[in-house]
């Protein structure tokens, strides 16, 4: 993992002097609300429906153990013993008080952590696929370039106040897990076809919101040396040319829709040929060290499987299926990437209590070289566990209610905290996702299902990537009461897609059966093998639509 | 969000968040006819008419200058078993915490003195 050298030290250091003087000169009156507001929010404070909300950065979803327990601590010293971790990589506490948060900002600075751009319109916490570095389909370990990206973007003097918020996401594999195409900036970690040099397809102007686009293709192979100079050029189009007359106009994705990939890629490549390349690029020594922090651990010589897992496996099926679902291929022989599901039965999806928080961090350090994963699904990922120790953490895991075998199934729901915490939130969603869960709780049930992935956000904001969901299930406001607007076919991967409504808003007690109807016109379709998604895309929309639609009339 | 939004129907309430704690807080009246912040809902101030409603008005306007609450508007409500409710699901979640939670917030009797519970 990457270490604070003595300048990241100093600086977030002196940013937590900085806000409690600024706390301190609120409440003295010298500042007003309108003034500490944007200071605030510059350190991830956020003020929601019931109290404060503190946003704490987990750069690209990487966390040491040291770092969970400290989070575990702050969570049941200052807050309700429990945080809630974000699409973004990131964990929100929902019940801070202000004066404590300078206690807070000193506690996470203890462990190297913050809460600066987590808000604000600036480049927001850099994501990239949880299973860097060990994934089985990886061309590259793309942390060292999110590191990079981090250190180039935290305090940009250029790009503290762009038009609106930006965020950018990194991958290194095949398989797209850290949704690039939704993203401002994706990066991928690609071989050149013909020379077979590592370099960046980049692709700008994706995002989700009221305005969803997928990200379009400015670069298909940019030598990994230029990056830094590469997206300076794109900043920069952005910063003087994206709007700033309305903010729902302002993302980049607006510009890049407006004047056309074509012409927005080429005033980026006009701008990167005026750049001086070599004096925004990072020295390769540079790049060469931060790239050292991500070696990976030493690894034991395992054979490929393990004959202990097979064992295990056979004298108990719910722990096979289990380690069935909930793990990924590994690179090193005998290993395997192992999602911990935060999505039990009757939790809210991407909540963890601090004593959940402090068991994964005693099993990353007997299992897992002491370090965790947060993923954009709201699920945390012990990276580099021994095929052969699955069941003793399985077993450890169940005693805390951890042991759910749902990974990437209907049930592993992403969820934003919707208007049971959020101010800006127009319905709820984790009832929502909870009666969801409620009513597909068979194990059998959902292993017949298979893949399905169901996003639901509690406004146009889309938090909780809704538009990307195979399913997913947006809550507005309609007449007074929460209305659930429900859309097919989107998919957050390499064959990125935006899905498409369904019919009318359905009120929160018929969405259950609504899913269901969806998921009863896929059994009844599906051909062998065949998966939720792909059925979407062979049959079309109108056979969902029309069971939908009968399920509409029906209750109307 | 200094400024006092639009006036709702009435009869209304003022709600807003605590400065230091970010509690959501009620104007209700003092013991001496003086406007005071409570954390209990049941005791919010009802204003039935225009100048009731002028009133609470003012009281945020002040407060808000004075830093000692954030974000107050007020919020229509009907009576319930003689208790304001908000009118609108949004504020009334307000006034009682998160609905997956009813062991946090004002349904969990949070910050209300002598464990009444909302």
């Amino acid at each position: 993992m990457y270490r604070y050298d003595e300048f990241d030290e100093r600086f977030v250091r002196e940013r937590v002097g900085q806000f409690r003087d600024q706390v301190a000169r609120r409440l003295d009156g010298s500042l007003t609300e309108d003034e500490f507001k944007p200071l605030r929010l510059k350190n991830g404070v956020y003020l929601q429906l019931h109290a404060y909300m503190l946003r704490i950065a987990i750069p690209y979803g990487t966390l040491s153990s040291r770092q969970l327990r400290q989070l575990a601590l702050i969570g049941e010293r200052y807050d309700r013993g429990y945080g809630h971790f974000t699409t973004r990589q990131n964990l929100q506490f929902n019940w801070p008080k202000l004066r404590d948060i300078p206690a807070i900002l000193d506690l996470l600075a203890d462990v190297e952590m913050h809460g600066i751009q987590t808000s604000g319109n600036c480049i927001r916490n850099v994501t990239a696929d949880h299973f860097a570095g060990v994934a089985q389909d990886e061309i590259e370990d793309p942390r060292p370039t999110a590191e990079l990206i981090r250190q180039w973007s935290s305090l940009h003097p250029e790009f503290s106040y762009l038009p609106r918020k930006f965020k950018i996401a990194v991958t290194g594999a095949e398989h797209d897990r850290a949704v690039i195409k939704a993203h401002d900036i994706g990066l991928r970690l690609r071989r050149h076809p013909d020379t077979g040099a590592v370099g960046y397809e980049i692709s700008v102007g994706g995002g989700l919101g009221r305005t969803p686009m997928i990200g379009k293709v400015v670069r298909d192979h940019l030598p990994k040396g230029d990056l830094l100079a590469y997206l300076e050029a794109i900043m920069r189009v952005y910063n003087l040319e994206g709007r700033r007359d309305n903010k729902y106009k302002a993302r980049v994705k607006i510009l890049v829709h407006e004047i056309g990939a074509e012409e927005f890629t080429r005033r980026v490549e006009e701008e990167f040929a005026r750049l001086d390349g070599p004096s925004v690029n990072a020295d390769p020594a540079e790049v060469e060290r931060i790239a050292a922090y991500f070696a990976p651990p030493a690894y034991e010589t395992l054979p490929e499987t393990s004959r202990t897992l097979d064992a295990m496996k056979a004298a108990n099926p719910a722990f096979a299926r289990w380690a069935e679902v909930n793990t990924a291929p590994h690179k090193a022989p005998g290993y395997t990437a192992l999602t911990i599901s935060l999505k039990p039965l009757g939790q809210a999806p991407g909540d963890a209590t601090s004593d959940q928080m402090r068991l994964v961090a005693d099993i990353a350090d007997e299992f897992s070289h002491s370090e965790i994963r947060v993923t954009h699904a709201q699920n945390l990922v012990l990276p580099y566990v021994r095929q052969r120790d699955l069941f003793a953490i399985w077993q450890r895991l169940g005693e805390a209610g951890l042991a759910s075998a749902n990974v990437g199934l209907i049930t592993d729901i992403i969820a934003c905290p919707g208007l049971d915490y959020c101010a800006l939130a127009t319905a709820r969603s984790i009832p929502i996702a909870q009666a969801i869960q409620q009513r597909f709780a068979d194990a059998a049930r959902e292993a017949e299902i298979g893949a399905l992935n169901i996003k639901i956000s509690g406004c146009i904001n889309a938090c909780g990537h809704h538009h990307v969901g195979h399913i997913g299930i947006l809550g507005l406001e309609k007449r007074g009461i929460e209305s659930y607007q429900i859309t097919l076919g989107g998919d957050a991967t390499e064959n990125a897609a935006i899905g498409e409504i369904l019919g009318p808003g359905l009120p929160a007690e018929e969405v259950p059966d609504a899913i269901e109807r969806i998921v009863g016109v896929y059994l009844a379709q599906r051909v062998e093998g065949e998966s939720f998604i792909d059925t979407v895309r062979r049959i079309g929309l109108a056979p969902f639509k029309s069971a939908f639609q009968e399920a509409a009339h029906a209750v109307a | 969000m200094a400024a006092v939004p639009k006036r709702p129907p009435l009869p209304a309430i003022l709600l807003a968040n605590d400065l230091l704690d970010g509690d959501v807080v009620f104007a209700s009246g003092g013991a001496t006819d003086a406007i005071v912040w409570t954390r209990d809902p049941a005791l919010a101030l009802v204003a039935t008419d225009d100048a009731a409603a002028t009133v609470l008005e003012s009281f945020a306007a002040a407060e808000l200058a004075g830093n000692r609450v954030v974000d107050a508007y007020l919020v229509d409500v009907e009576i319930q078993s003689g208790a304001p409710v908000p009118r609108h699901f949004r504020e009334r979640f307000k006034t009682l915490g998160p609905s997956n939670r009813p062991d946090l917030g004002k349904q969990a009797g949070d910050g209300i003195e002598n464990g009444r519970r909302a």
